[in-house]
């Protein structure tokens, strides 16, 4: 495999950057990245550290790193997370509280019980923006425990950016991505089409009963996407050959939520290369995030709108003659 | 009538849907079937997933019908919490009426 860090990856200019990933070989991993600096999205150290975790480090390569780009992955816990040196040792690492939260692997609920809460007094947030971000933690890690079948979980990172008062959120798995996951009870034969009803409230892999299971309510990517939208926010989704972006609502927009992820204002790319997976990013502007419970009544009316809706188009129609 | 503190079981963010399912199959239903009411006692619990108290109580209401609400009340919850039940309430008896 083959990755380069440019020297920007933000959500807004992903693309390019998961055009470039070259997943051949998945037995090496050759991590080159911008000489000069990088400023990269969490999402893109969540993605690295999924896809090289199995790779033995041996047989991983990452370029000779600038100072000031060593430092950042060090104390990001890349390094760590691939099991290599990454030239380190002379530093004295500060506690992180305030301003990010380093990669950390999630195997089980417990495990994200617990990083949950230690990762919320980490942030040092008001309550109102903690309680976000928590809950956007926890569903995202609850997805991958429950539906990725994989040995390796997920990867979680974030940073807090002081300038824009952003959080920003990623989270990777190398399990069995998200059509094969939604194929189990629904039919569909593209990435893009698997991703649609992923994020439709509703509707979960793991039955095909309206609503859920008892444990599943397909519900929580919508929440999850529905904050972001809210907020004016960034959210992507990329899963196989297919990355879907939630682009920001424009400042003078009014707040509408959508069942369908495809009636956002969104971007769809179908022909990237295949992750075997599921990535997640998302950032959270802390200025506009909207109180919680203002959120959560828009939601409760689309998400009731929504199988209101679908239960109507199961309704057997009259015949004329 | 058997009162559960949640608190008590899950911390004051109830996100652990491991734990809302065995509440709900080891306290939750066992008290219902022996005719007790339920007093499910939010104080403590700053907020919830909306996978918590889906697991906590949505196949009650299947189980059940809707109304064993009637048996089971929701005590001391703050504003998101209680939205949060009242969304997943709603949805629940949306999806049970096919």
């Amino acid at each position: 495999m083959k990755i380069h860090i440019p020297n920007s990856v933000w959500l807004g200019n992903i693309n390019p950057f998961l055009a470039s990933f070259d997943p051949s070989d998945p037995d090496s991993l050759d991590l080159t990245v911008n000489e000069k600096w990088f400023s990269v999205h969490p999402v893109v150290l969540a993605m690295i550290a999924s896809v090289g975790v199995n790779v033995d480090a041996s047989r991983i390569r990452c370029a000779k790193l600038e100072a000031k780009s060593r430092y950042y992955l060090q104390r990001m816990g890349l390094f760590h997370a691939l099991k290599i040196d990454g030239g380190m040792d002379d530093i004295t690492e500060h506690e992180p509280a305030g301003r990010f939260i380093p990669l950390t692997q999630i195997h089980t609920a417990d495990d994200l019980s617990s990083f949950v809460a230690n990762m919320i007094p980490l942030l040092h947030l008001p309550a109102e923006h903690a309680k976000t971000i928590g809950y956007i933690m926890s569903e995202l890690g609850r997805n991958v425990i429950e539906h990725a079948r994989t040995s390796e979980g997920a990867f979680l990172c974030a940073q807090y950016y002081q300038k824009s008062n952003t959080i920003r959120i990623g989270i990777a798995d190398t399990g069995i991505g998200i059509k094969e996951a939604i194929s189990q009870s629904h039919s569909v034969s593209t990435d893009a089409e698997a991703i649609r009803l992923a994020l439709t409230p509703g509707i979960t892999g793991v039955t095909s009963r309206e609503g859920g299971n008892d444990v599943n309510a397909g519900a929580g990517l919508f929440f999850i996407k529905s904050i972001a939208q809210a907020n004016r926010d960034f959210f992507i989704l990329y899963s196989g050959s297919t990355l879907y972006k939630l682009l920001k609502r424009t400042s003078s927009s009014r707040l509408r939520l959508f069942a369908d992820p495809f009636k956002d204002r969104h971007s769809l790319q179908t022909d990237l290369p295949y992750w075997q997976g599921t990535m997640v990013g998302i950032d959270i502007n802390l200025d506009d995030t909207k109180e919680f419970i203002l959120l959560l009544d828009a939601i409760h009316e689309v998400y009731i709108k929504a199988i209101q809706e679908r239960k109507k188009a199961r309704y057997k129609k009259a015949k004329f003659v | 009538m058997k009162k559960i503190n949640i608190v008590e079981y899950v911390g004051a963010f109830a996100e652990n849907k491991d734990k809302a399912r065995a509440l709900r199959l080891q306290e939750i239903v066992p008290a219902l079937e022996q005719g007790q009411d339920v007093v499910l006692d939010f104080n403590g619990v700053d907020a919830a997933t909306q996978s918590f108290i889906h697991a906590l109580i949505s196949e009650i209401l299947r189980q059940y019908g809707s109304d064993i609400l009637e048996r089971i009340t929701f005590k001391s919850c703050v504003p998101a919490v209680r939205k949060m039940i009242e969304i997943v309430v709603e949805y629940t008896q949306e999806g049970m009426t096919d």
